[in-house]
């Protein structure tokens, strides 16, 4: 660390900011300020065009696709492809135990029907499955 | 609550500088950094020395490149502990002490944390503490003592401690709801202005990086009723990371974990485990010492990473 660094630091703190700082530490730690960022979490509703498919992805904190379109009586797997843990909570049935990597979810639709769900660890993370008259 | 606080354990303490930042040098990395942004103490509140540790995101079960073994690193940190200079008052998990919320993770944490020396242990959940959407796990473990959703207040040496639940029925974002936001006015209510106040919670209580989740919904309506304090200080876990900032009278601090580093805000597409090479993962992780000193009524901070 330059003596530059440590002044300018020094200084900061005087001034009532707290900080923290890292000196020949390989990672990256931001101090003093957060990063700007937007005041509300990017709108959770789930936009894309439902693709005809019974297999969901869950991969880089994503439902892939997000959003699909099965037949009634059809059953629908989730694969967690993450090395995070995740869930697959769907609106008016209790949520999936929490899917390790490699770890697979099973759900039958048996009534047509617009059905909304997420990942009760994360729950920005959302998908939605339209369930069409067999 | 009122913990059973060892009193002659940081009684022995040594003093850090009263003033100025307070470096150290562990495991090669230099941090410290002094909280407490309000004005200096006043006299009218008689408080005492303090020291406390808090750790964070034991993620008791995860399995992955990142950590292969987090029972392990979790272990090194109460190791750390036993071995600092000074004996704690207390230590307090700020969540995600299981990765999953299985019993299995949880017999296996409850008993780690049965190990640490310290006065007293306490812990807040976090949201992998309710992995399914389903709290009762915890707090059939941890809840015996707290209110609601598992948050509570104990008081130590003058210093008001505030520990709250903002992980679990989250709609995106960390969030405290209308019981528990009544209960911190009440909890609050018959507390002198001069009273120094810290706010442990898992997800942050100022918006880090709402993108991801980092950050508390309803936080200004609990900051706004601890307005009249002089110095708040808001401890959390959930970010695997050190980030300090301030706002007005309220100074805010992000921990490491002891189970994986995450990515800077923004920096990676998510939020998820960061797999740094195994040499350099001990000091992605570690603790946080934190002292409270009387004489200006802050609270100072030094993250140590961990030693391997």
């Amino acid at each position: 660390m330059s003596g530059r660094t440590i002044r300018s630091l020094l200084a900061a703190t005087a001034a009532g900011v707290a900080l923290t700082l890292s000196a020949c530490g390989g990672s990256p730690q931001p101090a003093a300020a957060a990063p700007p960022a937007p005041s509300s979490p990017p709108a959770p509703a789930v936009t894309a065009s439902p693709v005809a498919t019974t297999s969901v992805g869950i991969a880089n904190f994503a439902f892939s696709p997000a959003a699909i379109t099965v037949k009634a009586g059809s059953t629908v797997t989730w694969t967690n492809q993450d090395e995070d843990a995740h869930t697959v909570a769907i609106a008016g049935s209790p949520a999936s135990q929490p899917l390790q990597n490699g770890d697979t979810f099973t759900h039958t639709f048996a009534q047509p029907g617009t059905y909304s769900y997420l990942c009760t660890i994360h729950p920005y993370m959302r998908g939605m499955v339209v369930v069409t008259a067999g | 609550m009122t913990p059973e606080i060892d009193r002659r354990g940081f009684l022995k303490c040594m003093a850090w500088a009263g003033t100025g930042v307070v470096w150290t040098v562990a495991g090669g990395v230099l941090s410290g950094c002094e909280l407490g942004a309000g004005q200096p103490k006043a006299s009218g509140h008689p408080t005492r020395d303090l020291y406390f540790v808090q750790i964070s995101d034991s993620h008791i079960g995860f399995r992955g490149p990142a950590n292969q073994d987090v029972t392990g690193t979790f272990g090194r940190a109460i190791q750390q502990i036993a071995a600092l200079p000074s004996r704690p008052a207390f230590v307090m998990h700020t969540g995600d002490l299981t990765h999953t919320s299985t019993a299995d993770q949880f017999d296996t944490v409850k008993q780690m944390l049965g190990t640490i020396r310290a006065g007293s242990v306490f812990q807040v959940p976090g949201e992998h503490d309710a992995a399914a959407g389903d709290d009762k796990a915890y707090l059939a473990m941890f809840g015996a003592q707290s209110k609601g959703t598992g948050y509570y207040s104990f008081d130590v040496n003058g210093v008001h401690f505030l520990a709250l639940v903002n992980s679990v029925a989250t709609q995106g974002m960390g969030h405290l709801g209308a019981d528990q936001l009544d209960w911190i006015r009440r909890d609050l209510s018959g507390l002198s202005s001069e009273t120094p106040i810290v706010v442990f919670a898992h997800v942050p209580l100022f918006a880090m990086y709402p993108t991801w989740g980092w950050s508390t919904d309803d936080a200004t309506q609990a900051l706004g009723m601890m307005k009249r304090f002089a110095a708040v200080t808001c401890l959390n876990g959930h970010v695997h990371q050190v980030m300090s900032k301030v706002e007005g009278n309220v100074t805010f601090h992000t921990a490491r974990a002891t189970a994986f580093p995450q990515p800077a805000p923004g920096a990676a597409p998510n939020p998820g485990p960061l797999t740094v090479p195994s040499t350099q993962l001990h000091q992605a992780l570690g603790i946080t010492e934190a002292r409270y000193t009387a004489r200006n009524g802050r609270v100072a901070v030094i993250d140590d990473p961990l030693t391997p």
